[in-house]
């Protein structure tokens, strides 16, 4: 694979995905891609089928309809491959919480087969990023809610994934630690060409340079830029935009 | 995907299992109590009611005490088991579950070091007893300490995979309590960890049955022959073959096409 078809493969390639529990219909028929260097936002109302996406893609579930791929491997057949190439950071916190915040990153390198002095500069640069580095020997129990976000980002970046999937990480958290995992996470986008997909139903965390996918009922409504849904809604914010394709309402 | 990324992510695994262990210091101390609670008084007053024939391993008549320090033994390894699986469960419900499993690592690799650590634990659990019952005068043949190593890896896999089985199957933590009613007592009390078969049939045919097939039973023998460095052919077969089954069990309860992960729906 040279570099020129290297880089037109999309980080993740969503195809005519389609997933039930036990007969009720989770998600249907989803198609979308991700390319590197792009921010998707996945925006959705509670049950709108964004963690069983997320679920899927993390392999948590097998999909019997429908194809997942990340970096061109497919996640049902080379699963391996492609969860090497995969970053994740939780709904829920997934931090041990007695262990220090350095051992819960040794334990994530550990687990994606880094050695030891390649495993200890990767925890510096990125806890250094975070401004988080000083606090490597505290217990994670010592930590504020905003600071566990930014080990759990750190953690997810530590094998330098090509996709980073975010399921609603800033829920629950005050507004000056939202802003900066906002801006944290658009600049790995922009500044190291990293493609993201990050579920949420806050509208302020959304760029308009994101790409945008609007999932209702298991279905994406619509896709593409802030500008373009506008557009395509002919509504003047994407909450209005939000409100059109889960209610109906147009403005 | 190579041999060093499978050797740094099992000792990975195991070494946070061990950290884990070592630091909650209650969880160590209950699990020696337990048996040490059995050793030292329900042993010491049984002694009296429970006559022992001679029948191998031993070659002379036995302390009763000396016959339940190999059931003790098992029974150790039942409850560590069973407390993996409880973590397991736990992790879970917490979500560090999900970790290990986006981690590119086949799952059974996953899950069997996940075994080896609950193993491991289970193993320094049993020698630490071993010591206390030696300084009560429980002494097997020197000999015996070593023949017993391999005997507790096998039956520690064989109930760790049980308990690997079980957290495939357990939608939450609550349903724990299921499993102490339903699988810990039951496997226990119907074993040759208190009374020898033999001893069982006296009273009723079909216990002794149950207690003949139950696996912790070939377990508990597999432990009670190696201790005095004998090798019971049987109990090995038969503890490698639940162990085989329950393995394969857990994997595919934890495969994310076929097993109960499917049925567990939800997050």
């Amino acid at each position: 694979m040279n570099d020129v078809t290297k880089a037109q493969i999309p980080a993740l390639a969503i195809d005519d995905l389609s997933f039930s529990y036990s007969g009720k219909k989770a998600l249907d028929q989803i198609c979308f891609e991700i390319k590197s260097s792009e921010c998707t936002i996945l925006l959705g109302p509670n049950g709108a089928g964004k963690s069983t996406l997320f679920s899927l893609i993390t392999r948590l579930y097998d999909s019997r309809h429908g194809k997942i791929q990340l970096c061109g491997y497919d996640v049902k057949k080379e699963t391996r491959q492609a969860l090497g190439k995969l970053g994740v950071v939780f709904q829920q916190t997934t931090l041990d919480l007695d262990l220090t915040v350095m051992q819960n990153l040794r334990y994530h390198t550990a687990l994606h087969g880094l050695g030891r002095k390649l495993a200890n500069q990767r925890i510096r640069e990125e806890l250094e990023r975070l401004n988080m580095y000083e606090r490597r020997s505290e217990k994670i129990r010592q930590l504020n809610g905003g600071h566990r976000r930014r080990v759990e980002i750190a953690r997810a970046l530590l094998h330098k994934p090509a996709l980073l999937l975010l399921d609603e990480p800033t829920v629950g958290l005050d507004v000056p630690s939202r802003q900066s995992i906002v801006e944290h996470v658009h600049q790995l986008v922009t500044e190291d060409g990293l493609a993201v997909l990050w579920a949420t139903h806050l509208m302020d965390e959304i760029y308009p340079d994101d790409q945008l996918v609007m999932l209702h009922k298991g279905q994406v409504k619509d896709k593409g830029t802030v500008e373009e849904l506008l557009k395509a809604t002919n509504t003047s914010s994407i909450n209005e935009a939000f409100n059109y394709f889960t209610q109906g309402v147009g403005v | 995907m190579n041999f060093l990324h499978y050797w740094r992510a099992m000792w990975g695994i195991v070494g946070r299992e061990l950290w884990r262990f070592v630091r909650q210091r209650e969880r160590f101390i209950s699990a020696l109590v337990r048996p040490l609670i059995w050793l030292f008084i329900f042993a010491a007053g049984f002694r009296a009611a429970l006559g022992l024939a001679i029948t191998p391993p031993y070659q002379t008549y036995i302390l009763y005490e000396v016959y339940i320090t190999p059931g003790l033994m098992g029974m150790i390894q039942l409850f560590n088991g069973m407390q993996s699986s409880l973590s397991m469960v736990y992790d879970r419900e917490m979500g560090s579950m999900r970790i290990l499993m986006v981690c590119p690592l086949p799952r059974w690799f996953l899950l069997s070091c996940k075994l080896i650590a609950g193993v491991a634990v289970s193993i320094l659990q049993v020698y630490v007893f071993l010591t206390i019952a030696w300084f009560y005068e429980i002494e097997a043949p020197w000999e015996g300490y070593l023949w017993v190593l391999p005997a507790l890896i096998l039956s520690g896999l064989m109930l760790g995979a049980l308990g690997l089985l079980l957290s495939s199957f357990i939608k939450q933590l609550e349903n724990f309590a299921g499993v102490m009613n339903f699988v810990i007592f039951p496997m226990f009390f119907m074993s040759t960890a208190l009374y020898p078969l033999w001893k069982m049939k006296e009273s009723s045919e079909l216990l002794h049955n149950l207690a003949h097939y139950n696996p912790f039973s070939q377990a508990v023998e597999l432990i009670r022959f190696a201790l005095y460095g004998q090798f019971n052919e049987y109990a090995f077969f038969y503890t490698l073959s639940t162990f085989i089954i329950f393995m394969v069990a857990a994997v595919l309860g934890y495969n994310p096409s076929k097993g109960m992960m499917m049925k567990k729906g939800g997050r």
